[in-house]
């Protein structure tokens, strides 16, 4: 797809440059989606040391706007990240063409928003949208552990390692005698890891708008280079 | 852009562009500011370089000092913002690159010949 001046996604771009490349109600947006780079630390106005991940956050570009009246909820679409050709799914393709995207776009996720008025298909919003020392939350798919035993896994305490004790890491009894059964939930060795995980009470360091960079304080989940969102907090 | 270069270029601006040249055993002044009252100093803190941690913005010396009597050792982040600067008083001649040797030495056993 080739952009003509006449592109829904042109348009959209002159407005931008209009504003001075500012979208402000864009800000409305209380997430950005991004991948994980990887950690570091700087040093803040005190001089004291704050360690920090470095999200690579957007652009990302609006692709479905939903309307109570027509899905019966109001929420934004939007898309991140390149995907080849190759991987591109026909009904993707199609559901990218309808929104005037010319872009493979490998991930989709919806925001609940307010009100949609601020948003149009094909916008592009970038890392902007946030500003140092806003609070955020940080939801991603955390790493993989595998199968793991009690003690990793829900902090089992375990048992003595030395003074003769042959068990050391097992979860022992698995509850009562009375029900004559295992009660369902009852924490046992399993998979671990590998799950949606949400880390709150961060906040936004410092944002290089020009490459799309955040920086978040502290640690957020996934490993580096996996797909995090970031959440406005709430007020 | 390699993810290793975009860490290294987000630091680039917390970092300090002139390093002195600080190696283990070189005795070394620290001026360090303090923040008292509302008030701003500079606080020196000299002592024997025993350890220097590298890794770009992360990188540290440990220096260790004898202090009316007890080893007193502190740890200085290099680019931190509150360290005004390193002052090398005395080279040191050493043949290993972690001193923590000398902790168990005091006195005489703990000096370092000067290195030329």
């Amino acid at each position: 797809m080739s952009r003509s001046p006449g592109h829904p996604l042109s348009q959209r771009l002159c407005q931008v440059r209009a504003t001075g490349g500012k979208l402000p109600e864009a800000r409305l947006l209380p997430g950005i989606l991004g991948y994980k780079v990887g950690m570091t630390q700087v040093f803040n106005d005190e001089g004291r040391i704050v360690p920090v991940t470095v999200v690579q956050a957007g652009p990302v570009i609006v692709t479905q706007v939903k309307t109570p009246e027509k899905d019966g909820y109001s929420a934004v679409q939007i898309g991140f990240g390149d995907q080849s050709e190759k991987h591109l799914t026909f009904p993707k393709f199609g559901h990218l063409k309808k929104a005037g995207v010319n872009k493979n776009l490998r991930h989709l996720r919806e925001f609940r928003v307010e009100s949609t008025e601020a948003f149009t298909p094909g916008q592009e919003i970038t890392a902007e949208i946030f500003s140092a020392g806003e609070p955020v939350t940080v939801t991603a798919k955390g790493k993989g552990r595998g199968f793991q035993g009690g003690v990793k896994r829900y902090h089992f305490k375990g048992q003595h390692m030395t003074h003769g004790y042959m068990t050391h890491r097992r979860p022992l009894s698995s509850g009562a005698t009375g029900p004559q059964r295992v009660f369902k939930g009852t924490k046992k060795p399993g998979h671990m890891g590998d799950e949606r995980v949400t880390q709150k009470g961060l906040k936004v360091v410092a944002v290089d708008a020009e490459r799309g960079l955040i920086l978040v304080s502290g640690s957020v989940p996934g490993g580096n280079g996996c797909l995090v969102t970031i959440n406005k907090v709430a007020k | 852009m390699n993810k290793q270069a975009i860490l290294e270029s987000v630091v680039q601006p917390y970092m300090k562009e002139e390093q002195p040249d600080i190696r283990p055993g070189d005795t070394v002044k620290a001026h360090v500011k303090v923040r008292e009252g509302g008030k701003e100093r500079i606080q020196v803190f000299e002592g024997t370089v025993i350890a220097v941690r590298h890794g770009g913005i992360q990188k540290n010396v440990t220096i260790r000092k004898i202090s009316s009597g007890i080893g007193v050792e502190r740890t200085f982040p290099v680019h931190s913002p509150l360290v005004a600067k390193f002052e090398i008083t005395r080279r040191g001649k050493v043949r290993r690159a972690k001193l923590y040797y000398l902790r168990d030495k005091v006195g005489k056993a703990a000096r370092i010949e000067e290195r030329r």
